[in-house]
Formats: C-alpha cells, sequence, structure tokens
C-alpha cells in the first residue's frame, strides 16, 4: 500500500537531469580505507583497467582515515603511478565514520557521478561498466549492487551464514568503514537469506540487496541522501535505500559476485545480529 | 420497517464506505512502516472480532463462523510456514561465485607483477 509525501518536495524534471554525452559523464570513485594497505594497489590496478578498457572518463578519491598500517605510503606511491589527476588522496586524522568519510570524499569529487565501494577486494571493478550501462538504459538515480537477484552471489559462506544473513545479519562490507562507536572487529558480514528476507517484509523497499555497499549514484542525490541519513555502519547503506525511495528516487539493480576473502576471520556473533534487528526496527518505526 | 433488500443494500454500501475509510490513510497520509502495519492489524482484527462476536448483529451461516473462528491463528501458521519455505529455497539456491573467487586470485597474481613492473613497492 502506497504512502505519499503529503508535501512532495519539487524535483528537477528527468529531461535536466538525463545522461549528457559520454564523453561528458566523469565517475568519481569514492574509496574509503583503513588498514588497506594489502588491498589498495590492487583494488586501484582492477580499476583503473575496468576504466581504462571502456574508455569512461574516471578519478579515484582515496580517504585513508589515518591508518597505522602504511595505506597512505601505498596511496601515495599509487598517485605517483597513475597520476594525481586520476588518484586523489584527501586522508583524515583519524576513524570518523562512513558517512563522514563520504561527504569529505564528495567535496574534491569533480565527477557528476559517484561510485562507492568496498577497498577490500569483496567488491569487483569489473561490475561498474555494468551500472553504468545500466543507468543509462533506465536512466537510473542509483543502481545498486545485488548479490539476491540474477546471477549474483557470495563466495566464501558456510551454510550457516547463509541461513543467518538471509535471515538476520546484515552486510559490513568494509571492516574498515565503520563509525567508531561500532565494534573493531567487526564481520565483514554479510547480508543473509534471513535477514534479507525479514528486511523486504518489514520494509518493503524495492531493492534486493540493501546492506550492499556497491553502488552508483548521481552525486546531487547522494549529497541529498546523506544528509537525510542518521545511522552508522551497514544500517546506513539499508537506510540509503529506504529514503531514497522515500523520496521518489529510481533504483536499478544489478546483479554482482561478492567474494568474501576474510571469512575465516569473522565470527557469528549474538552482538551483530542485535545491533543488525535494532537498525532494523529503528528503520521500521521511523520511516 | 426496511424491506430485506433494501437493508441488504444499506449494509453494502455501509461496508463499501467503512472499507474506504479504513484505507485511506494508506493512501492519503505519510505512514511509517510500523504504523501501516499497526493499522492495517488493526482493521483486521477488529473486524474479526466483530464479525465472530455478532456485534453486529450479523447473523452468519455456521459454516463462515467455523472457518472465520480460527483464521487469524490458521495465517499465522502460515506465514511462519512461508517464510521457512521461501528462506530454505534461497538459501538451497544461493549462488556460490567460486569461478568468480578463482578469477580475482589470478588477477591478483597479475595485478602484483605489473605494480612491481611500475615502481611499486609493496
Amino acid at each position: 500500500m502506497a504512502s505519499l509525501e503529503v508535501s512532495r518536495s519539487p524535483r528537477r524534471s528527468r529531461r535536466e537531469l538525463e545522461v549528457r554525452s559520454p564523453r561528458q559523464n566523469k565517475y568519481s570513485v569514492l574509496l574509503p580505507t583503513y588498514n588497506e594497505r594489502e588491498n589498495l594497489p590492487l583494488i586501484v590496478w582492477l580499476l583503473v583497467k575496468s576504466f581504462s578498457e571502456s574508455g569512461i572518463n574516471y578519478e579515484i578519491i582515496i580517504i585513508d582515515d589515518g591508518s597505522p598500517d602504511g595505506t597512505r605510503d601505498v596511496a601515495e606511491q599509487l598517485e605517483k603511478i597513475y597520476g594525481s589527476d586520476r588518484i586523489l588522496l584527501r586522508p583524515r586524522e583519524k576513524k570518523l565514520g562512513l558517512g563522514t568519510a563520504y561527504i569529505h570524499g564528495m567535496k574534491h569529487a569533480t565527477g557528476n557521478y559517484i561510485i562507492i565501494m568496498d577497498a577490500d577486494l569483496s567488491h569487483h571493478p569489473k561490475f561498474i561498466p555494468e551500472f553504468i550501462r545500466k543507468q543509462k538504459e533506465g536512466n537510473f538515480d542509483i543502481v545498486s549492487g545485488t548479490r539476491y537477484k540474477g546471477n549474483g552471489g557470495v563466495y566464501g559462506w558456510d551454510l550457516k551464514r547463509k541461513i543467518i544473513s538471509d535471515g538476520v545479519l546484515p552486510c559490513c562490507p568494509g571492516w574498515s568503514l565503520l563509525g567508531s562507536s561500532d565494534p573493531p572487529i567487526l564481520a565483514s558480514w554479510d547480508y543473509s537469506r534471513g535477514a534479507n528476507f525479514l528486511t523486504q517484509i518489514l520494509l518493503r523497499p524495492g531493492a534486493s540487496d540493501l546492506t550492499g555497499s556497491f553502488r552508483l549514484y548521481r552525486k546531487e542525490v547522494l549529497e541529498k541522501l546523506i544528509e537525510k541519513c542518521v545511522s552508522k555502519g551497514y544500517v546506513f547503506q539499508m537506510e540509503m535505500i529506504v529514503r531514497a525511495r522515500q523520496l521518489n528516487y529510481t533504483i536499478g539493480e544489478v546483479p554482482i559476485s561478492f567474494v568474501d576473502r576474510v571469512y575465516g576471520e569473522s565470527k557469528l556473533g549474538g552482538n551483530e545480529i542485535v545491533s543488525f534487528l535494532k537498525g532494523l526496527l529503528t528503520l521500521f518505526a521511523t520511516t | 420497517m426496511l424491506s430485506v433488500g433494501g437493508l441488504r443494500l444499506n449494509l453494502v454500501r455501509f461496508s463499501f464506505l467503512l472499507l474506504r475509510g479504513a484505507l485511506l490513510p494508506f493512501f492519503a497520509v505519510t505512514m511509517t512502516k510500523l504504523a501501516q502495519w499497526l493499522w492495517g492489524l488493526a482493521i483486521l482484527g477488529s473486524t474479526w472480532v466483530a464479525l465472530t462476536t455478532g456485534a453486529l448483529g450479523l447473523e452468519l451461516p455456521l459454516s463462515c463462523q467455523e472457518v472465520l473462528w480460527p483464521l487469524p491463528a490458521y495465517l499465522l501458521v502460515s506465514a511462519g510456514c512461508y517464510a521457512l519455505g521461501t528462506v530454505g529455497y534461497r538459501v538451497a539456491t544461493f549462488h556460490d561465485c567460486e569461478d568468480a573467487a578463482r578469477e580475482l586470485q589470478s588477477q591478483i597474481q597479475e595485478a602484483r607483477a605489473d605494480l612491481a613492473r611500475r615502481g611499486l613497492r609493496f
């Protein structure tokens, strides 16, 4: 059953927001990092490869939150290799959380589209040209990568995680990106079928993968959504989609594969389940 | 004294208006998901209570009564079965991307070699 806004917020006509010629579109990738010294060169290499092969105009903005493992040095070397017009370093002093990382990154972004993703290689840049194609196809405001539709899927989960995730657990992609109030070792959880099912029933979000964080946004859409969202961590990702629905933004989906390389290290804790349920119920009661 | 036909017609009209009134909030007002659920449950619940306790003075045939009375419990159990079935099905058909993992591994090797060539010190 629909719930309409009593007073609609004015939106620019679709024609104004339509895609300009490919030459004029620029895609900024926001990569918040924390202790990604190993993975950062690899993800940047894959990004450069995908973009160059498709002839897309891009830039990569690395927002390092004062990683103690030397991520910043590696980032500086990458900037020298690929050029400072392609790799932008915008570090911060300490771990400040995902939402603020995005805001900080967007201030320096010169593209008209923003791509957010994990820097731990669970998201593969090869899907980005597909996101872009999908966005043009439907003139979507947001394109979200989904692990639950089409031939999307996950590598690296055992049965228990598949059940709970689809049942209860949300994706906390990038242990690197949580707000400072979250526990430090938060799993690269993934959204399993149970959690997903519960969320679909309660929130009816119109998107199949709510906690995924591999997405393409129009720059102004992302700015608007971040302004409105109040949660932290993975619930933040969920809230973004729910708010986007409220504001009548269009969302397209592209199946992606999610390679969970660190599953060995993460534990399925009651803590995570509880905090997910809290976040879900908050969204249920407030949106 | 109204004729039977007239009574039935008024009843139909009345229930139509009632239905419209009950559904109106969903369309005219911004409701949170919680509010939608509570409102929906309130409507269904009160309808069920009204019908089973005969509060409206309606005399339903016994077969209807027999079906109506356990309906909430039945719906609850069905919902539970549906949930279990759906989650079970989705877990069973979960897509394990083995080849994605393999592809990633080989690309990692390629990347390390290329970056080392370009002067990156790991």
